[in-house]
């Protein structure tokens, strides 16, 4: 549970759909006792759908033709568990994470192959004893147990690699206890790991949803071997249960060949005819693996090369690190780099204001990032958003997060008052971070470069208004970012952003001093102006940033721009959307700070 | 058409003389005819200088007995230094545009005229776009100065053509131009060993090179590009960056100050940057040439920061902070990182 809930801060909030679900999942323990077919929950149709190491688990059980091949030593239990078949597995419900973003239909197919897998498994585990007894038995039984070790050792590795979701101790032993007696050769493992590599940033901590589980059902399968168990084991449950029958016939010189072939399909396959067999059935079951892989959800957050991973604890990625800060400091004093005709210095953004923004967005107001895979990987769109918070730090995080978490790594280019660049040191950090003045040549320049724009409609308005009024939109400007969109043709996303209404509570507005230092408010906070500079540190409230759907303007032509009707009626749409999205992810949240 | 008699003003002025030598050596024209109140000090092949003030009504004279069918009015002053205060400059601007304007309204042979503006006339202000097209008001029109000689200059050129539509006027904003023999404000204050900046501002400049806006000019008498156009190299350079290439340590000035330091310097003679011109320094300006691209068909060879660099070079500036000591400070501390690692190894 403790790694299912609450994985370490980092990466679980990049995949904040994964949490609740996730939550849910551990929360009802005995999910792997639950009658067979009566949870057929959505959760565990995505389930299905993730390809963590339960995406490729359907392989296993799944009905193909090969399956039948090592069925001749197979009891009519394995064919008589339809019933069984239906329960999900728990871990299936807790992996639901990432699923919101797979396909429905492949949520439905993968499913479909998950629910008739642990039974299988299970029944197959279930005759274990009686076949020891045969001669030849122990070794197709062994290949098939190490085999399912593995898919162990797979989710416990990928936990490791994820550097994440810290197996427990149990789940490790599990894992280990899963490889110890087959899955030691070199070449399974590693073969394992390249496929749970390219998984390891699936946030989601998969070890340990097993644990819980495979601890649970390992004392009731070393002991009672078998029976009709008809758990759905959970892949840990599993090993653990099969990780003794393996002992129980460690045919030494058979089970390792197997494993090596189950690894790599093409190996050669010197066993018993069962084993080879065995082999056979699981190559061939192991490939449509390889499409549910690639039909994974696409944008996946955690993916994303991490800029605090960069390796500084070894000597040599220390002396990179620092040869590249050398490098940027020649840039900076030679003058040598690429300002983009708004004044847009990446170098700089990249290098120095990121990094700096980076503790903040991360450990400060822990922001969580939803929905990232509306927002398109190339060309322009819009990104509509509310605005808040006194200062317009919302605008800096929500560029952080399409910075550091969209797959594509995008730049948000941001619309800024005019105020902005008529103050000084701001004005030429925020040219140098990607701001530009809000007017409609400039939007629309951006756009049609196929720059993704940031535009926070409410201006003034809503950035300064009293804490009375939070989270209430203001008026969205004129609709110009929409007619912007239009003309240019891109998409509009809606973008919502909870918590940035708490960080500087305005509970006061000095007005005569606002206008007289030329302000549109001055706002008088718990804490500012009566600490100082120390009032202006904000509070740490947790936000949430939502990119909604697009909203499609490609089908209307650029002289819908010039239909006043039209522009304010799809103003109002988006204003809407935002607003009750903020709703939903108000009653969501659980507290302001937490 | 094409030209075959050719008057060009402000001829004694590099650019002006660059013009004049490039037209005067096409064979297809006839006469070259330079027009200046001073001689021009270098060679200008077989152009016919004619020492006329172009504020008295002699310039229609030349005009009327040349037979001249292209005007290239490019005596435009930036710098009041050269003009000798800043009331001639405006006289020269202004009156003379005006005079120059009438005599052409007043011929029956002039087909085109030609009109070097400046990227000056959008102003720089905090709420200016960040690039301008040339069918956009400024926000803050230039107070004075250059600038506004050149608004007015332009509202002069609009008038005349609306007059006399069958005169093809093309009209160039140009941005600062930088290049060899360039003597501007902007290419003297880069000569500072030390550059004054507005403090907390880092304003993006557009330049253009000398030998770019020489060819803009030529292809613009040659002739078939009506309309106005700006011309600047593509890209920008922060002033910041530009101070930083040019090895130059930039000293940030506070801007109330930055006023009365450039009035004490054109007092002193040191540089005349314009008080005005100070909102430039702040807040920069840049123009969009998607125009002078795609309708007046010419790409600028240099981009700013190449026309920036070809300036350093052209000028032999001698950086104060030399770039290639920075490289090799940069491998001396790789090589030291190197050693030290080599060191710790065994």
């Amino acid at each position: 549970m403790t790694a299912a809930g609450q994985p370490p801060s980092g990466e679980a909030r990049i995949i904040p759909l994964a949490r609740r679900p996730a939550r849910r999942a551990a929360a009802r323990p005995p999910a792997a006792g639950r009658p067979a077919a009566t949870d057929p929950s959505p959760d565990a149709a995505q389930a299905g759908a993730t390809v963590s190491p339960m995406g490729r688990m359907p392989t296993t059980g799944r009905p193909s033709p090969a399956d039948g091949s090592p069925t001749d030593d197979a009891s009519p239990a394995d064919d008589a568990s339809p019933a069984a078949g239906g329960a999900p597995s728990p871990d299936a419900g807790a992996r639901t994470s990432k699923s919101r973003t797979a396909s429905r239909s492949a949520a439905n197919t993968a499913s479909a192959a998950s629910r008739k897998r642990p039974a299988g498994d299970a029944a197959r585990v279930a005759e274990l004893p009686d076949r020891s007894r045969g001669a030849k038995k122990p070794a197709a039984d062994s290949a098939r147990t190490s085999k399912t070790a593995e898919h162990v050792d797979g989710p416990a590795s990928s936990a490791t690699v994820d550097g994440d979701a810290k197996p427990t101790p149990r789940a490790r032993r599990a894992a280990a206890r899963g490889t110890t007696p087959a899955a030691a050769t070199p070449a399974s493992t590693g073969a394992r790991k390249r496929t749970s590599t390219t998984r390891a940033g699936r946030p989601t901590p998969p070890a340990a949803e097993p644990t819980a589980t495979g601890t649970g059902d390992a004392t009731t399968a070393t002991g009672g071997v078998g029976e009709t168990d008809p758990v759905p084991a959970a892949t840990a449950a599993r090993a653990a249960r099969i990780a003794p029958a393996a002992d129980m016939a460690p045919t030494a010189g058979t089970a390792p060949p197997a494993v090596a072939d189950t690894a790599s399909p093409a190996g050669p396959g010197p066993a018993s005819d069962t084993a080879v067999s065995t082999r056979r059935a699981t190559a061939t079951r192991a490939k449509p693996s390889a499409p549910e892989i690639a039909a994974a959800p696409g944008p996946d957050p955690a993916t994303l090369p991490d800029v605090d991973a960069a390796p500084i604890a070894d000597p040599a990625g220390l002396e990179r690190a620092l040869a590249g800060m050398l490098a940027f400091l020649r840039r900076r004093i030679t003058g040598d780099y690429e300002v983009d005709e708004l004044g847009f210095d990446a170098d700089l953004t990249e290098h120095v204001i990121a990094p700096l923004l980076r503790p903040v967005y991360r450990g400060y107001f822990r922001v969580e990032t939803r929905g990232l895979e509306n927002v398109p990987d190339t060309g322009g769109a819009l990104v509509v958003a509310n605005h808040s918070g006194t200062l317009p730090v919302d605008a800096l995080m929500t560029a952080m997060a399409l910075l550091d978490h969209h797959p594509a790594h995008r730049y948000l280019r941001m619309l800024a008052a005019d105020l902005v660049f008529s103050v000084p040191f701001l004005a030429p950090i925020a040219r140098k971070t990607g701001n530009t003045l809000a007017c409609q040549p400039d939007a629309e320049r951006l756009l049609g470069k196929g720059e993704l724009v940031g535009v926070w409609p409410e201006g003034f308005k809503g950035v300064g208004k009293p804490f009375s009024e939070r989270y209430k939109l203001q008026r969205f400007g004129r609709g110009g970012f929409v007619s912007a969109a239009l003309r240019t043709g891109v998409p509009i996303i809606p973008c919502t952003i909870v918590g940035a209404e708490e960080i500087y509570p305005m509970l006061g507005n000095a007005k005569t001093v606002a206008r007289l230092l030329g302000l549109p408010y001055f706002p008088l906070t718990p804490t500012f102006p009566w600490l100082g500079a120390l009032g202006l540190v904000p509070l740490p409230s947790k936000w949430l940033i939502e990119f909604g759907e697009p909203v499609d303007t490609s089908a209307l032509t650029p002289a819908a721009a010039e239909d006043p009707m039209l522009v304010f009626e799809l103003t109002d749409r988006i204003r809407e959307t935002i607003q009750h999205t903020l709703y939903g992810l108000l009653m969501q949240r659980r507290s302001v700070f937490f | 058409m094409r030209p075959r008699r050719v008057l060009v003003t402000g001829v004694s002025r590099p650019l002006g003389a660059d013009v004049a030598r490039a037209l005067a050596a096409s064979p297809q024209i006839e006469t070259v005819i330079g027009v200046d109140t001073v001689p021009p000090g270098d060679d200008l092949g077989r152009t016919r200088f004619v020492r006329a003030d172009i504020r008295n009504p002699l310039i229609a004279k030349v005009i009327a007995t040349a037979g001249i069918d292209t005007v290239l009015h490019l005596n435009l002053i930036a710098n009041p230094v050269v003009a000798g205060g800043r009331a001639a400059m405006k006289e020269i601007n202004v009156i003379g545009t005006m005079q120059l304007l009438a005599a052409c309204q007043k011929s029956e042979t002039v087909n085109r005229l030609v009109v070097r503006s400046t990227t000056t006339i959008y102003g720089s202000s905090s709420r200016d776009p960040a690039l301008f097209t040339e069918d956009m008001e400024p926000r803050q029109l230039p107070r004075g100065g250059y600038g506004k000689d050149a608004v007015e200059v332009e509202g002069y050129v609009r008038g005349f053509s609306r007059r006399r539509p069958d005169i093809a006027v093309t009209v160039l904003r140009f941005a600062n131009i930088l290049g060899p023999g360039v003597d501007s404000p902007l290419a003297r204050y880069f000569e500072f060993p030390v550059v004054p900046t507005v403090l907390g501002f880092d304003p993006r400049i557009q330049l253009l090179h000398s030998s770019d806006a020489l060819a803009v000019l030529l292809r613009a008498a040659a002739g078939g590009h009506a309309g106005t156009f700006n011309v600047a190299g593509d890209g920008i350079l922060l002033l910041s960056q530009a101070v930083r290439r040019a090895g130059r340590p930039p000293i940030p000035v506070p801007f109330p100050a930055v006023s009365s330091l450039s009035r004490l310097a054109s007092r002193l003679r040191v540089v005349d940057f314009p008080p005005e011109q100070v909102g430039f320094l702040a807040h920069g300006r840049a123009v969009d040439t998607t125009r002078l691209r795609e309708v007046f068909g010419y790409t600028p060879r240099y981009t700013t920061a190449a026309a920036f660099d070809s300036f350093v070079r052209e000028r032999g500036l001698r950086p104060t902070i030399d770039p290639e000591q920075v490289v090799r400070a940069e491998n001396l501390l790789l090589g030291l990182m190197a050693r030290r690692r080599l060191v710790g190894a065994p």
